[in-house]
């Protein structure tokens, strides 16, 4: 099947997410090929409905911002909270991503095949990332549900504040963040992480990876956690 | 020398003071509770109206109209929200409000034909079906955060701050997070639930820009988007959040509630509602947006009379949290030994992060919750929002305003030197206001 393509210099953003939103007629099954991103925000936002879009270019803040189903490639760059609030369906980025990506995402699936800033996956709710190469400091923090699979390296202060969520990295960890502890990769995590990588389409061997989580000292408030408040 | 003559009370260490050394020395930590600043403050107590007499004259009570309806967001939304008075319930969470109260402030709302705001955590159908006009909050936490719930909402207020706690989160104590509350926060039940102080993925206005962009090509362009900010650095907050694309800002002066907070926090960060309004104001005007860009302004408004002087002095609507909570029994003197169970009394209660709240209003607890039934405690809301909206009417007739929105600074004087130069309103008796030449 032949996409449709949308050209956003002629069509513009809001045209764009009007016609994904299917708002100007069926998206369900379809597929779309965007061109010329050249760094706008926003764009493929809110989509609710399963289909395949294809993005050009780089883009700017928030592609791909809380959708449910959809499936987005961005052939290049993401800026600023790529994947931000995903509830489901995928994301995938050719390149680098810049800050938050994936934040507060609650389900579906984001992979970076290059790298991702500071903060990706903060405060993530149930979203699972792949990144095949490293990500920034802070990453994962106040992480509460979902995996975050780093093939690189980790940045300082991983994993500060987290609640359930679970991360795995291959590569060296700067340093750890408050209530962030290296945990057992046991049987269980070893062989959802290696499905995990698959569905994402990395070739990577889970046993390559260490895995982290929660020490749960922070989950209530008391004078002997005073020093990590 | 003792006990010859009365106790000297001892200003720099008056008792709550002492106490409070005490329980910080026994526990180590800082105390956390609940509703806003109990500090006394300039507030509109400090502002009276000007009636009118011979050079004005006023407009008869019962037979002359006083409208009080009020538009918010046709800056930018193609859906605007049309009120029928200009008090709007502020947000406040299930988790820290119980379900039933959450739907009572609905029921009370939609009977007056104004809004309610969900909080952190986000909507609950019982509270969607209960209230005709719901802003869905965006909170730093993301807590519940789902893009169908931004969908189904009448407007989108994007949470920066709130005037209890500026620049600070939010703790809601283990004993509120219920099976039904975790669920909704994705977290375990029964821990501590932290709320960030920062939104996840913007900082600053420029960010912001863009991030209310996106939720105006989630929403299709229909929502007004407000800004709410806590009252701190205000006409730059406000300024900026007109920048950033805002159809609306609320803006939320220390007095305002909490479910749980630092006290150093609640007392101690923020300026008053009074100068919050008029700093507002400025901003509006400097950059030519009063009345098209909306303010609502909220933080200690309790009677009819507040209302008229925030309107008076440029706000377009009000907002109120505790005064609302108050209206369904909030610290009313029924279930006394619940109240001394929790060592309080009623007038004094602010242990709303205790979840053991005895009427019911903050609580999980099914057994407390049932003392408010939801019907009766939106009748309650209805009839005080029904009380603020005559007793803010009386006050325009007798300004001889044929609007609520008419009412102007000019009809207000203060009572002491500090709320003159607050508001920037004559001190009563002079035409002096301190700092104008």
């Amino acid at each position: 099947m032949t996409p449709e393509t949308i050209d956003l210099d002629a069509a513009g953003v809001r045209a764009l997410n009007r016609r994904l939103q299917g708002r100007d007629g069926p998206v369900a099954g379809g597929r779309f090929l965007v061109t010329n991103a050249k760094g706008r925000h926003a764009l493929a936002v809110g989509l609710t409905e399963s289909m395949d879009v294809r993005i050009r270019g780089h883009v700017g803040y928030y592609c791909a911002g809380m959708n449910r189903e959809a499936d987005v490639t961005v052939e290049g760059n993401a800026g600023t909270g790529v994947a931000e609030n995903l509830m489901s369906g995928t994301v995938r980025v050719t390149g680098d991503t810049s800050q938050s990506a994936g934040a507060s995402g609650r389900g579906g699936l984001l992979v970076i095949e290059g790298s991702a800033s500071a903060r990706c996956g903060i405060t993530m709710k149930g979203i699972d990332i792949v990144v095949g190469g490293s990500i920034g400091h802070m990453s994962a923090f106040m992480a509460q549900a979902g995996r975050l699979v780093v093939c690189g390296d980790a940045g300082a202060y991983l994993g500060d504040s987290i609640y359930e969520a679970e991360i795995f990295v291959r590569g060296g960890v700067e340093s750890l963040g408050a209530d962030c502890v290296e945990k057992d990769m046991d049987e269980r995590a070893a062989d959802e992480l290696q499905a995990l990588l698959e569905r994402a389409g990395v070739a990577a061997d889970a046993s390559g990876f260490r895995r982290y989580g929660s020490a749960r000292q922070l989950y209530n408030f008391r004078v002997d956690n005073a020093a990590a408040y | 020398m003792s006990g010859d003559r009365p106790a000297r009370s001892w200003a720099s260490f008056p008792p709550h003071v002492i106490s409070e050394i005490h329980r910080a020395a026994d526990q180590g930590l800082y105390y956390i509770r609940g509703s806003g600043a109990w500090r006394s403050v300039p507030s509109f107590d400090d502002l009276v109206f000007l009636g009118a007499s011979v050079s004005r004259y006023p407009l008869e009570g019962y037979r002359e109209r006083c409208d009080t309806d009020v538009t918010i967001g046709a800056r930018f939304a193609s859906k605007p929200v049309e009120l029928r008075i200009p008090i709007t319930i502020a947000g406040m969470s299930f988790g820290a409000l119980s379900a039933n109260a959450k739907q009572a402030l609905g029921l009370g709302a939609s009977a007056m034909g104004t809004s309610t705001t969900t909080g952190d955590g986000g909507m609950t159908m019982e509270e969607r079906e209960a209230s005709q006009t719901l802003v869905y909050q965006v909170l730093p936490s993301r807590y519940g955060m789902d893009p169908d719930h931004l969908r189904l909402a009448d407007a989108i207020e994007v949470v920066v701050g709130q005037g209890a706690k500026p620049g600070g989160g939010g703790m809601l104590l283990g004993q509120k997070v219920t099976e039904r509350v975790a669920g909704m926060r994705t977290l375990p039940a029964g821990i501590d639930q932290r709320s960030a102080c920062r939104h996840p993925d913007w900082t600053g206005p420029d960010d912001l820009t863009i991030k209310i962009q996106e939720l105006r090509e989630i929403t299709n362009w229909e929502k007004p988007v407000y800004v709410k900010v806590g009252a701190t650095r205000t006409q730059y907050d406000v300024a900026l959040a007109v920048k950033a694309g805002a159809d609306a800002v609320v803006v939320d002066g220390m007095q305002g509630g909490t479910a749980a907070t630092q006290e150093v926090f609640i007392e101690d960060v923020g300026i008053p509602t009074l100068p919050a309004v008029r700093l507002a104001v400025d901003a509006l005007k400097e950059l030519g947006v009063h009345r098209q860009v909306q303010l609502i302004v909220s933080g200690g408004i309790r009677t009819g009379a507040d209302v008229a002087k925030a309107l008076a002095l440029g706000a377009d609507a009000v907002s109120i949290g505790m005064a609302a909570l108050m209206a369904l029994n909030c610290n009313a003197p029924l279930y006394l030994e619940d109240y001394e169970a929790l060592g309080t009394r009623p007038g004094a209660c602010n242990l709303c992060q205790t979840g053991r709240c005895p009427v019911g209003v903050t609580t999980q607890d099914p057994v407390l919750e049932a003392r408010l039934d939801p019907e009766e405690g939106g009748r309650r809301v209805r009839n005080y929002l029904s009380t603020l909206t005559m007793e803010c009417q009386t006050l325009a007739r007798a300004c001889g305003k044929s609007h609520v929105h008419n009412l102007e600074p000019e009809d207000l004087v203060a009572l002491t030197v500090e709320a003159a130069a607050m508001a920037r309103v004559p001190l009563a008796g002079t035409d002096w206001i301190p700092g104008r030449p």
